[in-house]
């Protein structure tokens, strides 16, 4: 793979190697001198063209231990919006000499548009509701840390589908690595053509959260976005947390080992109670700390190896 | 200079020399004087008419010119184009429209024909002065908001009124702006639910278009409907035309052949209002043409300057090109197609539905408007030599039956042995 744009670019080996990798870097984390030399002289540049925290500064931290030269650039607001075409935006900072491009943006497909314009290595931190695959990565890292292995594991992942790119790479990398994936949300924010896509895919579909939490080896809570309900979504919060919330009464149809996770930010109190959230199960900071190494990883593999 | 044109299958049928005289008609003998021209093997169509160009003079001349545009329409073997209104500024005035005609004719290479925008400014809102912009010397009689749908009722069901005074129609832009928004921009189905772009889907153009022909026929005027799309849309113009309903419909040259499934690269060549739709409406829309069901092909030819396609998909500008592959795209799409029903869509029907007398046809005693076409040939287009100052061009590449040799414009040569003069 030169790229990482779509989980559909790696293959369960090659995930599991990162894997390999990130378990190396985990333990780097927990060093006094947390720097390894594999980038050294290498640039990467954060290229966010929406907001973001966690993503932005998880990249950053991984670039910076890995001794890569690590800028961020803050590109709020489409091109299209200030008279740049997007290829002019890239084409503009990849002529400064990038070796990686790490890029978010609020449309689909950006990052593998971007990917056909330059000569970096890109790495999709988000593209629209398309995918987010190292949060995938992450995310199935955390859970196979947690349950040994994802094969024949079922994990249930539930709330806004629709907008989500995180469920896009989940469902692909999940099943990838062996697990059955139910996916859970009401009909008006489940994907169009998820019924054929699911059969292909072999994925399962259901309006019913508490009919699939038992049965589950974990769970994926997906934030809400309140804008939503001015869509017609659904009616109101109050409703959506009633149907599809990790209620605290539903926490006790959850199998007691069964982890939690959540992507972030959470709305607490929406789709996630706090006591759902706080729970001895739940995986939400471990996520952060496992993303981390995964994107040292990730770096790793498609910068680090560039050469030989 | 007076033409005799000889041994061209006249419409794809019997081989007939075709006589133009000195003012650049149709006549029923030999001129003296004229000039031979050999057409053995070529295929004779009256010029083609398209219904739905976008030349994007006034206000985008690095994309397209009336002059650029009917050079292009020329190459495609068109001797008419109507003009969209979505220029900037909006033809919504007689002045503007007069424009538009003008520059058209003093390019000289096709009669261009502007369209009235149906409301001012394009905004739904107030009637444009339609009556002004159809007594004026352009003579508009096709009325449009293309690129928007004109969605309130009651502005529809007014301007359909309206435009009986004068002969006109409206053409509507079918697309119900609540169930598909500005961003919807890829067929509504699991290819948009996997990409995680904006669906828009069949039933937005369903139900305009449907709801349109029950105010024609309340309204007991005449309706056409833009670019269609759907299955489900030619499900109701079928009705609609069994009831009596004067409805007319017209359909793109690639909703004939491309499929939702070419947006999966994300390429912007590929974006276009309406979206590109499963192979099944692909099926319906050429058995709605070859049946009649839908009158007309119309291009849609929507140049674009290159930096407002290289954004990311959903920000990038929708529309491709199409007059000058218009013709073999219709003929690659329906091989079994008469070229006696080619000639029906591409230049009877449209001139007819756009009230352009002098379009149409081979009759003597009409303006020389004609064009041969070599029936045999197969091209594989290449974007780079368009005669369009734009390069969207979803072709690209691809390998076309039949290639337009002559184009006569008046019973004058526009595009000879496949070049501009």
């Amino acid at each position: 793979m030169k790229h990482l744009l779509s989980i559909n670019d790696v293959s369960p080996a090659q995930i599991q190697e990162i894997f390999e990798t990130a378990a190396d870097m985990h333990d780097v984390q927990k060093r006094e001198v947390k720097k390894l030399p594999a980038l050294r002289g290498r640039t990467v540049i954060n290229m966010f063209f929406e907001d973001s925290t966690r993503t932005r500064s998880s990249f950053e931290i991984a670039g910076k231990w890995l001794s890569a030269d690590v800028i961020n650039i803050s590109a709020k607001g489409s091109s299209a919006s200030k008279g740049e075409s997007l290829r002019d935006t890239v084409l503009t900072v990849c002529a400064m000499g990038v070796d990686g491009l790490v890029i978010r943006h609020p449309a689909s497909g950006a990052a593998q548009q971007v990917s056909e314009w330059v000569d970096a290595v890109v790495i999709n931190a988000g593209d629209g509701m398309h995918e987010h695959p190292t949060q995938a990565l992450l995310d199935a890292y955390t859970l196979q840390r947690r349950l040994g292995t994802l094969e024949g594991k079922h994990v249930a992942i539930i709330g806004d589908l629709t907008h989500s790119r995180v469920f896009r790479s989940n469902v692909l990398c999940l099943t990838k690595l062996g697990a059955h994936v139910t996916v859970v949300a009401p009909p008006t924010l489940m994907p169009s053509g998820i019924g054929p896509w699911s059969k292909e895919a072999g994925f399962a579909t259901s309006y019913d959260i508490d009919d699939v939490l038992p049965d589950a080896d974990a769970v994926m809570m997906l934030r809400v976005q309140k804008e939503r309900m001015s869509g017609g979504y659904f009616p109101s919060a109050r409703e959506y947390t009633v149907g599809y919330g990790l209620t605290r009464d539903r926490l006790r149809l959850l199998k007691p080992d069964a982890p939690i996770c959540h992507p972030g930010p959470m709305n607490r109190g929406l789709e996630i109670a706090a006591d759902a959230a706080d729970a001895a199960q739940s995986a939400v900071l471990e996520q952060v700390s496992s993303g981390l190494a995964v994107r040292m990883a990730v770096l790793y593999h498609l910068l680090a190896g560039e050469e030989s | 200079m007076a033409l005799i044109i000889t041994g061209a299958s006249v419409l794809g049928e019997k081989t007939q020399d075709l006589y133009v005289d000195d003012a650049g008609r149709f006549v029923a003998e030999a001129p003296t004087g004229a000039e031979t021209v050999d057409a053995s093997g070529l295929v004779a169509l009256p010029g083609l008419v398209d219904l739905h160009t976008h030349l994007r003079e006034p206000g985008r001349e690095d994309a397209e010119t009336i002059l650029t545009g009917s050079r292009a329409a020329a190459m495609g073997g068109f001797t008419a184009v109507l003009a969209m209104a979505n220029t900037s500024p909006v033809t919504d005035t007689a002045e503007a429209a007069l424009r538009v005609f003008d520059l058209g004719r003093e390019a000289g290479l096709v009669d261009v024909q502007p369209v009235g925008a149906v409301t001012k400014g394009l905004a739904g809102e107030e009637l444009a002065e339609l009556g002004l912009m159809a007594r004026s010397r352009a003579r508009v009689r096709v009325f449009s908001d293309d690129g928007k749908c004109v969605h309130d009722a009651r502005v529809m069901r007014r301007a359909l009124e309206y435009v009986k005074a004068f002969g006109g129609v409206v053409s509507q832009h079918a697309q119900d702006p609540t169930l598909a928004g500005p961003a919807a921009c890829c067929h509504e189905g699991e290819i948009s639910g996997r990409l995680g772009l904006p669906g828009w889907p069949g039933i937005a153009e369903e139900v305009i278009v449907a709801r349109d022909v029950m105010l024609a026929r309340h309204t007991g005027s005449r309706v056409h409907v833009a670019h269609v799309s759907t299955a489900g849309s030619v499900e109701v113009l079928r009705w609609a035309k069994a009831q009596g309903i004067d409805v007319t419909a017209e359909v793109t040259p690639h909703h004939l052949i491309l499929t939702t499934d070419l947006l999966e690269g994300y390429d912007p060549t590929y974006k276009v209002n309406p979206p590109l739709r499963p192979a099944e409406d692909v099926e319906a829309l050429r058995v709605a043409l070859a049946d009649g069901t839908i009158d007309a092909v119309a291009t849609d030819h929507a140049p674009h300057a290159r930096h407002d396609k290289e954004h990311a998909f959903v920000d990038a500008a929708f529309g491709m090109l199409g007059l000058e592959t218009a013709l073999a795209v219709v003929r690659t799409a329906l091989p079994d197609l008469a070229w006696a029903d080619v000639a029906r869509v591409m230049s009877t029907n449209p001139a007819r539905i756009a009230g352009l007398s002098d379009h149409g046809s081979l009759d003597v005693g009409t303006p020389a408007h004609l064009v041969l076409v070599d029936p045999a040939a197969s091209v594989v287009v290449d974007r780079a030599d368009s005669v369009s100052l734009s390069r969207n061009n979803p072709w690209h590449g691809r390998s076309l039956t039949s290639r337009v040799v002559h184009t006569v414009y008046g019973g004058r040569f526009t595009v000879r042995d496949g070049l501009l003069p």
